[in-house]
């Protein structure tokens, strides 16, 4: 396929649908995100009925265990990532290569930052003798936290390679979608952190 | 690859090859067809082997623990790895042709999804060789499975979750497929009934799976990693097991009858030589069954102990199902009703389809009610229901449209009247099998046990069962002689095999080129082939654009490497409470190889190529002779 030459005069209005290939990426990529919802409910509502479960006399529980402050700084990490992957996603339709490359770096940036604190949180708790198999809630805790970060850890992986795949090629209709998709992605692993932030987090401290 | 526009005489080795990496829909739909028949023919043994110990009472003919494994590979073999890949063979053969596609939207990921759902098979498999196979039924309730000894139960897990895995991309890019790729004119409102249930299938796929997933990965990690989910002593619950896989188990009995239903309402219409009665209302019907199926899962647990509330709800909601199935089922007669029936085998199979899937209907909505359930959970009056709604409905759905597509997938028809010779005896074997079993259960014999005392009243219609049974496996068998002979017999090359077709596959000429229609035909209606047959088109279909260069996709090894990853990841981890010091190591080699191929795939571009006009005129020529696809 020859490789067409565009100007942000001549780049459509919205790339990532411009072609058959985009526009079955950008249906997929919903699809496929309405099942990894019905994924996270399932591990939710595991959780939810494991919340504080274990063995007699166990010493932790979430309201013990769980510390606002950290899981707020992860959260504002999280969604600042987010907003700059819409800037991404601004200059893409804009045909400003550059300024795509340039948001893509700093949310990934962000969720280094993000799973370096949830790694820091992890070490903590096992450090402290709540590990994976300590108990029910214990399980359930890093089962639907774990599953988080490791869509964290997906997501970033994804778009570093995108990044240094693309960095001499510049924007085509061929990686747009591809840009288009993985931004999708990026927002919904934000919006699963909303409700692990609200669930365990604040439901964990305050319920 | 564009090369093999003309197709030669290819050697063994590259014929292996081009079906390794092919991402063909068309070889696919045949891949998913055969392996599907293989597993078929697997757990058809198996219930065989099981009929056999319960033909006599206190018979000695397996073990205990033996009838154990055999009841619990059928169960899962049956649902897992035979009726879903020969549904999928059908969607991958027939849909993109009825929807006028080139291919599907994900050429790619449809054969992953095939080498993902064949290589967890294998491993499921494999455990009958490697220490015993599983044995906690193919519910594998929690509290039975945590327990049991063996790697069993660690070859479901990691089997299933491989297969589920490939299943869901299916699933997923049947509704892109559907969404995307139909051709100018097919609304959605003119989609063939097969295409809609696909589509809603794939949706239940969709939404089912994940749960599947999570209750896998959950047995998982209590069994192999020391997580404590199912554990009570450690704050566990094992009914979270029953909730996880009965919201993916009962919409998973819709993700396979909804396309039979589908494929059905193809035969029906051809045969009955009339439009389908009520297109609108079967749509409607369809999306209704797909919806109601998420609402009834607890119907599968009213022993379980919800409470009363939550028990008639679910009771309610599961009779509601019965309306829009009973719509369907009024729609098929009134389509047959003044038609003039042509009684050819694929419609001898949905006569045969219509009065058993309603006996079936009829004794689930007598479990809806919550207190005759209490009556009826887990005896053969079970096991008579769930057989007349799969075999009555999914199997001979699937043997019927064998008939009717094989003209579509191998350019040859199945013989006519071995066919009708297959379709009495495995008929009469299917209800001489499972229609005493009802009254096996109303008489208190429970499921899932291995013998019986004598002189209970059981004895003789257990050995008429066991003959029922032996009479099923000889129509197999014949089916299984009629596709040998078929093979060898000439082929087709012909248009609308059956003289009545009516939807956009029958519009196409085989052997079907690898591009499927050379041009994008324009769709004008509902039911487009017949309209324009209606109307005096000699050459098909009207096109919706000029003959020119053909863009397809290129072939891929990427799948199969993907799934043979996560297949030596799957050992790593049933090895790993052993104490094997390998096996963590071969876990993650696995998991490397799987995110490696993943890498490549991303990194490197996939444009696909073009097929020139030249080379489709070429290619039509070499097919049909000269003039082409007229």
């Amino acid at each position: 396929m020859e490789e067409t030459k565009f100007t942000p005069q001549t780049w459509p209005d919205k790339p990532e649908q411009a072609t058959m290939e985009g526009r079955n990426k950008f249906v997929g990529i919903w699809i496929f995100i309405c099942s990894d919802i019905t994924l996270f409910a399932s591990v939710f509502a595991t959780y939810l009925s494991l919340k504080d479960k274990g063995p007699a006399g166990m010493e932790y529980s979430a309201a013990e265990l769980f510390e606002l402050p950290l899981a707020f700084v992860m959260t504002m990490l999280l969604l600042t990532s987010s907003l700059t992957s819409v800037y991404a996603m601004y200059h893409m339709k804009n045909h400003n290569f550059k300024g795509v490359q340039i948001w893509m770096s700093i949310t990934v940036l962000l969720g280094l930052g993000f799973l370096a604190l949830e790694i820091y949180e992890f070490y903590h708790y096992v450090h402290d003798g709540f590990g994976y198999t300590q108990s029910a809630f214990s399980s359930a805790f890093f089962t639907l936290v774990g599953t988080h970060g490791l869509h964290v850890v997906i997501g970033l992986v994804w778009i570093v390679c995108l990044i240094v795949r693309n960095a001499r090629r510049g924007l085509s209709l061929y990686n747009a979608p591809k840009y288009y998709a993985a931004s999708i992605f990026w927002h919904f692993i934000d919006v699963i952190w909303v409700f692990i932030f609200t669930v365990v987090y604040l439901m964990g401290v305050l319920g | 690859m564009s090369s093999a526009a003309v197709s030669n005489k290819k050697g063994f080795g590259a014929t292996l090859w081009d079906y390794l990496t092919t991402v063909d829909h068309k070889k696919l739909g045949v891949m998913y067809l055969f392996a599907g028949t293989l597993f078929f023919a697997i757990a058809g043994l198996e219930a065989l082997l099981m009929r056999i110990q319960l033909m006599i009472p206190n018979s000695d003919f397996v073990s205990a623990g033996t009838f154990n494994e055999l009841l619990t590979m059928h169960g899962t073999t049956m649902l897992f790895l035979a009726a879903t890949p020969l549904l999928f063979g059908f969607m991958n053969a027939v849909v993109p042709l009825q929807i006028g596609a080139r291919d599907v939207a994900f050429p790619f990921l449809n054969s992953l999804g095939f080498w993902l759902f064949f290589l967890g098979a294998l491993f499921l498999h494999l455990s009958f060789f490697l220490g015993g196979a599983p044995d906690a039924g193919w519910t594998n309730y929690a509290s039975l499975a945590l327990y049991s000894p063996g790697h069993g139960i660690d070859f479901y897990v990691l089997g299933l979750q491989i297969s589920g895995a490939g299943t869901l991309i299916s699933g997923i890019n049947f509704i892109v497929t559907i969404i995307t790729m139909r051709a100018p004119g097919m609304t959605f409102m003119r989609m063939p009934l097969f295409t809609w249930t696909s589509l809603i299938s794939s949706a239940l796929i969709l939404f089912a799976f994940p749960p599947l997933t999570v209750g896998l990965f959950l047995m998982l990690v209590d069994r192999m990693f020391e997580a404590n989910f199912f554990d009570h002593t450690m704050g566990g619950n094992t009914v979270i097991w029953e909730h996880l896989f009965w919201i993916f188990g009962h919409p998973e009995v819709y993700i396979l009858v909804l396309p039979a239903f589908g494929l059905f309402s193809e035969i029906i219409p051809v045969f009955a030589r009339k439009r389908l009665f009520g297109y609108s209302s079967m749509v409607f019907a369809t999306i209704l069954i797909g919806f109601l199926g998420f609402m009834v899962w607890a119907h599968h647990m009213f022993t379980t102990g919800l409470g009363a509330t939550a028990n008639a709800i679910f009771a309610v909601a599961t009779m509601a199902i019965a309306v829009p199935t009973g719509m369907k089922v009024f729609n098929w007669i009134m389509t047959i009703w003044g038609g003039s029936v042509k009684v050819t085998v694929p419609m001898l199979y949905a006569l045969g389809f219509i009065p058993s899937f309603v006996a079936g209907g009829v004794t689930g909505v007598m479990q809806a009610a919550a207190p005759l359930d209490y009556q009826l959970h887990d005896s053969y009056f079970i096991v008579a229901h769930f057989h007349y709604v799969i075999v009555g409905g999914i199997v001979t759905a699937i043997f019927g449209s064998m008939h009717f597509y094989w003209p579509i997938m191998f350019n040859r028809a199945l013989s006519e009247k071995l066919g009708v010779l297959t379709f009495w005896i495995f008929f009469t074997g299917f209800h001489l099998t499972f229609f005493l079993q009802h009254f096996l259960g109303l008489m208190g014999m429970p499921r899932r046990v291995f013998t019986y005392q004598a002189n209970q009243g059981w004895d003789l219609f257990n050995f008429i069962s066991s003959i029922g049974a032996i009479m099923m496996a000889i129509g197999v068998i014949l089916l299984v002689i009629n596709i040998i002979i078929t093979a060898k017999s000439k082929p087709l090359n012909c248009r609308d095999y059956w003289g009545d077709g009516r939807s956009l596959e029958w519009a196409i000429q085989t052997p079907v080129p690898f591009y499927n229609f050379k041009q994008t035909p324009l769709v004008r209606g509902y039911d487009p082939y017949w309209l324009e047959k209606h109307d005096g088109n000699e050459e098909g279909m009207v096109y919706a654009e000029p003959l020119g260069d053909i863009h397809m996709p290129n072939n891929s090894i990427l799948p199969l490497i993907m799934s043979i990853g996560t297949f030596i990841a799957a050992f790593g981890a049933l090895y790993h409470p052993d104490g094997k010091a390998w096996a963590i190591p071969v876990l993650i080699l696995g998991l490397a190889i799987t995110v490696g191929a993943m890498i490549v795939r991303s990194v490197k571009d996939d444009l696909g190529f073009h097929v020139h006009v030249e080379e489709v005129i070429a290619t039509e020529e070499h097919l049909y002779g000269k003039g082409g696809n007229k």
